[in-house]
């Protein structure tokens, strides 16, 4: 059976209990993809046009180094939003996002949802509302990660 | 408490050392049989050079292998981990309280641990998936400061083989051919599935990392008596007479290592103690 995506959007974790005309609104900005494990759902440098919520698989948020290679910065799993810095100007990717294994995502073309978050404040403010919970707790990790926890002093 | 003067290191010696990671060694020390409950700790002593408190990380099941899992980070632990199979070992133990073993029957049990804080709960762990089918879900999630520093990973990996627990691991950092988790291990609290409200947490690793989990989980809708945690002070006496453990109104010796979190919150939060 192909599911309809209004009811992917509306089943997945980030959207949990969002109102069906805000649904409606999203899914006019939303289309299913697939990424094969080792590809890229983008990489860093790029124009942030398009961010993901993962429905199956984990990706990796990395950083290319000349001395070490790839370093991963964060891993992410089902239920999470890959991809934030189409939030802000300069919208743009700092970093490469790969997939680990398959990877079935909903695509959401940034432009279109910041465009109707201008037109709808209502719409808008949940939209933020939503994003803004995963910006924290990624400063939080990032904070936690830097002071190394399980270093000697840990 | 040992039934003899607990104040006496008897003497035994090392059957069996491992490395387990860099600076991090096991040793398996004979002492005759050696009951003890998951989450108790002795004190070993390293002849001429000063004591330690080190949990035990063997199976309560087998009494006959008293294992305990160190780091080197001082004198004595230094020294601990460099023993050699035969070397003589001073012991005196098992001492304190340990996990809530009887109170978790019934409910999902999630196990957080971080870096070596995976050795005190390795007893806990052992008895859940020795009497399986007493608990709920089984959770184990892991955090460690890169692949490398990952403890125990034969048998982390061979209980993410098991059909009946789940086993998450995460690292804070990790180059690029590392296909697992990266991350804090408060993320894996937010993706695990558990009955919040039947639910019960025994939390083990650097005091930052449980005062973080204990509130992820605390926002998951466990209650915070139900959340355990095991605290690491200045064991001296072991037996709640010298003080050095003091923790407010509490000896962790004697009182704990292991508490609850409804028990410890305040003190946490209190940055003079």
């Amino acid at each position: 059976m192909i599911e309809g995506l209004e009811h992917i959007v509306a089943q997945h974790a980030f959207f949990a209990g969002l109102d069906a005309p805000f649904v409606a609104l999203v899914c006019g900005c939303a289309k299913n993809m697939r990424f094969d494990a080792g590809t890229y759902l983008f990489r860093e440098g790029e124009s942030a046009d398009w961010f993901y919520l993962l429905r199956d698989g984990r990706a990796a948020l990395e950083l290319r180094d000349p001395a070490r290679g790839a370093v991963t910065l964060q891993t992410l799993a089902q239920g999470e939003v890959c991809g934030l810095s189409w939030l802000v100007p300069p919208y743009r990717w700092s970093y490469d996002a790969r997939a680990l294994e398959s990877v079935r995502a909903i695509a959401i073309d940034a432009a279109c949802l910041r465009r109707k978050s201008e037109a709808d404040p209502r719409f808008g403010y949940e939209m933020m509302k939503r994003f803004m919970p995963p910006l924290v707790e990624r400063l939080q990790a990032a904070r936690l990660q830097m002071i190394d926890v399980y270093g000697a002093h840990g | 408490m040992a039934d003899y003067d607990p104040m006496i290191p008897r003497v035994a010696r090392v059957r069996k050392t491992r490395r387990e990671i860099a600076d991090v060694a096991t040793l398996e020390i004979d002492a005759g049989d050696f009951s003890f409950a998951p989450g108790q700790f002795d004190m070993l002593t390293v002849f001429g050079v000063g004591e330690a408190a080190i949990s035990v990380s063997g199976d309560p099941a087998d009494p006959s292998r008293l294992v305990h899992t160190i780091r080197a980070v001082g004198a004595v632990s230094r020294a601990l981990v460099d023993l050699h199979v035969g070397a003589p070992i001073g012991l005196r133990g098992p001492f304190g309280r340990g996990w809530p073993m009887q109170e978790a029957r019934g409910r999902d049990v999630i196990v957080v641990a971080g870096g070596l804080g995976l050795a005190p709960l390795r007893p806990a762990l052992y008895r859940l998936f020795a009497e399986r089918e007493n608990y709920g879900r089984v959770i184990l999630l892991y955090g460690a400061r890169s692949p490398q520093d990952i403890l125990y990973r034969d048998e982390l990996e061979q209980w993410r083989g098991r059909l009946d627990a789940e086993v998450e691991a995460t690292v804070d950092h990790a180059r690029g051919e590392w296909r697992g988790n990266v991350g804090v291990v408060t993320g894996l609290v937010a993706r695990a599935a558990f009955d919040a409200r039947n639910a019960l947490a025994m939390l083990c690793g650097p005091e930052i990392m449980m005062r973080f989990v204990a509130d992820a989980l605390g926002d998951r809708g466990v209650a915070p008596e139900r959340i355990y945690l095991s605290m690491e002070r200045n064991m001296k006496c072991a037996i709640g007479w010298c003080g050095h453990c003091q923790f407010g109104p509490v000896f962790i010796c004697r009182d704990g290592p292991v508490f609850s979190y409804a028990r410890l919150r305040g003190l946490l939060a209190t940055k003079e103690l």
